[in-house]
């Protein structure tokens, strides 16, 4: 809006209640349309440019796929199934993997990190053996796991355990560090016990932590459970997306990954759902309501 | 830590809810007292040199002096949050080690949990010493009713205006009926007017429950409002370098209109006069030192 608008509207009369609310909610409306406009209009451009290219050989769609195809794969993954049986069955494997994981990382890694969060001795004990681990590329222990543990949900659910463990612990153990020493002092004054300070402190301030890191460790649940599959499996989504690959068959591949990234879209909802319920206490932030 | 408790039922028995004025308030005795550390440079530095004084029971007592002159130290030793290197403080007659009993504490900075609603934030007190939590919502109702914030009760703290919070900060403070309360700049964050409703919102619910209060401003107006007593520190390393009984007959009422009476600008003006020095020395040593 130029100035002069804003010049004239200020020396028209005073608008009414109701005519403020009609001119905030058209401006709403205006604005989400033109946001779905623009976002479907991007989508449109990148699968549409990826089957046009193809489509007319620019992009050999041997390799790259074809947008087309690639829903005739999920057609057929949803209505025939896998060599193996029906693709909900490998869906249910991999999500079972990787909740199985995700929960035992997020257990160990909260205990460990409000642990060593609140014992400064301890952290001073364990710090570098924690760095060297994370320092490892642990995708690699999947590998082992297998060796050891069989072609079972076990080894799968251990990668992923691990994988989601660092990223919990070393959020848990900044929000045990990041607590506000004037509630410590305050609470310790009117007589807390260590476990009040920890029940009334500690733990709803890392709270915040330890959740907003849940977002990125289910993804990478997710990660530890495929990567256990493709390295070796009797079903699930990574057998399925790895059969494909030996076949040549880049439109499954991309099938495999569109239902693994629906999947973890919807975990990713189910989490934010959590954030606002846990966190309800906190004052909404600039980037949480502009994201809409 | 047997012996601890013990000495801290022995004082006074809050496993039971303690009514309004309950706990009679307590003496404090701080005695050649000497705190030393080490700066994180790692060089000595002494804090507090030979702080001797004596909080009267039921006395409000301001202390007074430039930044960084230990103020803050004094109160947590007081508080038995931290050690002194030499030196005593008794409380109700009885040596400081570890927490003191029936203390609460006022911190400039908010120290409500942003995570509790406002009766949940004033709740803390009776709940940490045991209290059912149904008295201990009857009593946090109570309270939000005598500091005007009744029908806030589900309130998230950030919903509020920093005057609100102070309340909030006040009532939590309070709940227990400590028998010394400690203030540290409680209302150094707020905007001039809200601050004078505060102190004298504070001065009408001390004047209630008198508990013996430690108040530390660097606003020396605030001081000889609020106080019965002024002290006044060097600067670094803090010392008591003057006191100053203030006579300004109880209860005084409305903050904002003691400000022009004749006798609180003569003692402000004394007072001034003794601290002023002070802070001069220790800006000049702050300016050297940069």
């Amino acid at each position: 809006m130029s100035a002069s608008n804003v010049l004239l509207e200020q020396a028209a009369p005073v608008e009414s209640d109701a005519g403020i609310k009609q001119a905030a909610r058209r401006a709403k409306r205006h604005r989400m349309f033109r946001l779905w406009t623009a976002r479907l209009g991007f989508a449109v451009f990148i699968i549409g440019g990826w089957q046009l290219c193809t489509a007319l050989k620019w992009v050999d769609p041997f390799f790259f796929g074809q947008p087309s195809k690639i829903w005739d794969s999920l057609m057929h993954l949803f209505t025939k199934g896998t060599e193996f049986g029906s693709i909900w069955d490998d869906i249910g494997v991999t999500l079972k993997e990787a909740l199985y994981g995700f929960f035992l990382g997020t257990a160990a890694g909260v205990i460990l990190g409000l642990l060593l969060g609140q014992n400064r001795f301890l952290a001073d004990v364990l710090g570098p053996y924690i760095k060297v681990v994370n320092a490892v590329p642990r995708i690699i222990l999947g590998s082992i796991f297998l060796v050891a543990f069989g072609l079972g949900t076990f080894p799968k659910v251990l990668l992923a355990a691990v994988l989601v463990f660092f990223i919990v612990f070393f959020n848990a153990f900044q929000g045990v560090r990041e607590v506000n020493p004037n509630l410590v002092a305050n609470v310790k004054v009117l007589g807390a016990s260590p476990v009040q300070v920890a029940r009334h402190v500690t733990i709803p301030s890392a709270l915040t932590w330890i959740i907003a890191s849940l977002h990125t460790a289910f993804g990478f649940a997710i990660i530890g459970a495929l990567v256990g599959e493709v390295l070796g499996s009797q079903r699930g989504m990574g057998l399925v997306i790895t059969q494909a690959q030996n076949k040549f068959d880049p439109n499954t591949v991309f099938a495999g990954m569109a239902i693994m990234a629906v999947i973890t879209l919807v975990a990713e909802y189910l989490i934010t759902m959590l954030e606002k319920r846990v966190l309800a206490w906190r004052p909404p932030s600039h980037s949480e309501s502009a994201g809409g | 830590m047997a012996l601890l408790s013990r000495i801290g039922r022995g004082a006074t028995d809050f496993s039971v809810p303690v009514d309004v004025g309950g706990s009679a308030p307590a003496r404090i005795e701080v005695a050649r007292l000497t705190k030393r550390f080490l700066t994180p440079a790692g060089s000595p530095f002494t804090a507090l040199r030979n702080v001797t004084f004596t909080v009267e029971p039921g006395q409000f007592c301001a202390i007074v002096g430039p930044t960084g002159c230990g103020k803050s130290t004094t109160l947590g030793l007081v508080s038995g949050l931290d050690r002194p290197s030499e030196g005593s403080v008794r409380v109700g007659g009885r040596e400081v080690h570890g927490v003191t009993k029936g203390v609460s504490f006022m911190f400039q900075a908010d120290a409500l949990f942003p995570w509790k609603t406002v009766l949940a934030n004033v709740m803390i007190g009776p709940t940490l010493n045991g209290t059912s939590r149904k008295n201990a919502v009857a009593l946090a109702r109570d309270w939000l009713r005598r500091v005007g914030l009744a029908g806030f009760e589900d309130r998230y703290p950030h919903q509020l205006s920093g005057g609100m919070r102070k309340r909030v900060a006040m009532a939590a403070a309070l709940i227990n009926a400590p028998r010394i309360l400690l203030m540290d700049e409680p209302f150094g964050a707020l905007d001039v007017q809200t601050k004078a409703i505060m102190q004298t919102e504070l001065l009408a619910l001390w004047e209630q429950m008198r508990p013996s209060v430690l108040f530390i401003t660097h606003d020396l107006d605030e001081a000889v409002a609020l106080a019965d007593r002024v002290l006044v520190m060097t600067s670094s390393p803090g010392s008591i370098k003057q006191s100053f009984d203030i006579d300004l007959p109880r209860p005084r009422g409305e903050v904002q209109e003691i400000r022009h009476e004749a006798r609180f600008l003569e003692l402000q003006g004394q007072i001034w006069a003794s601290l002023k020095d002070e802070v001069q020395r220790a800006y000049a040593q702050t300016a050297g030192a940069a």
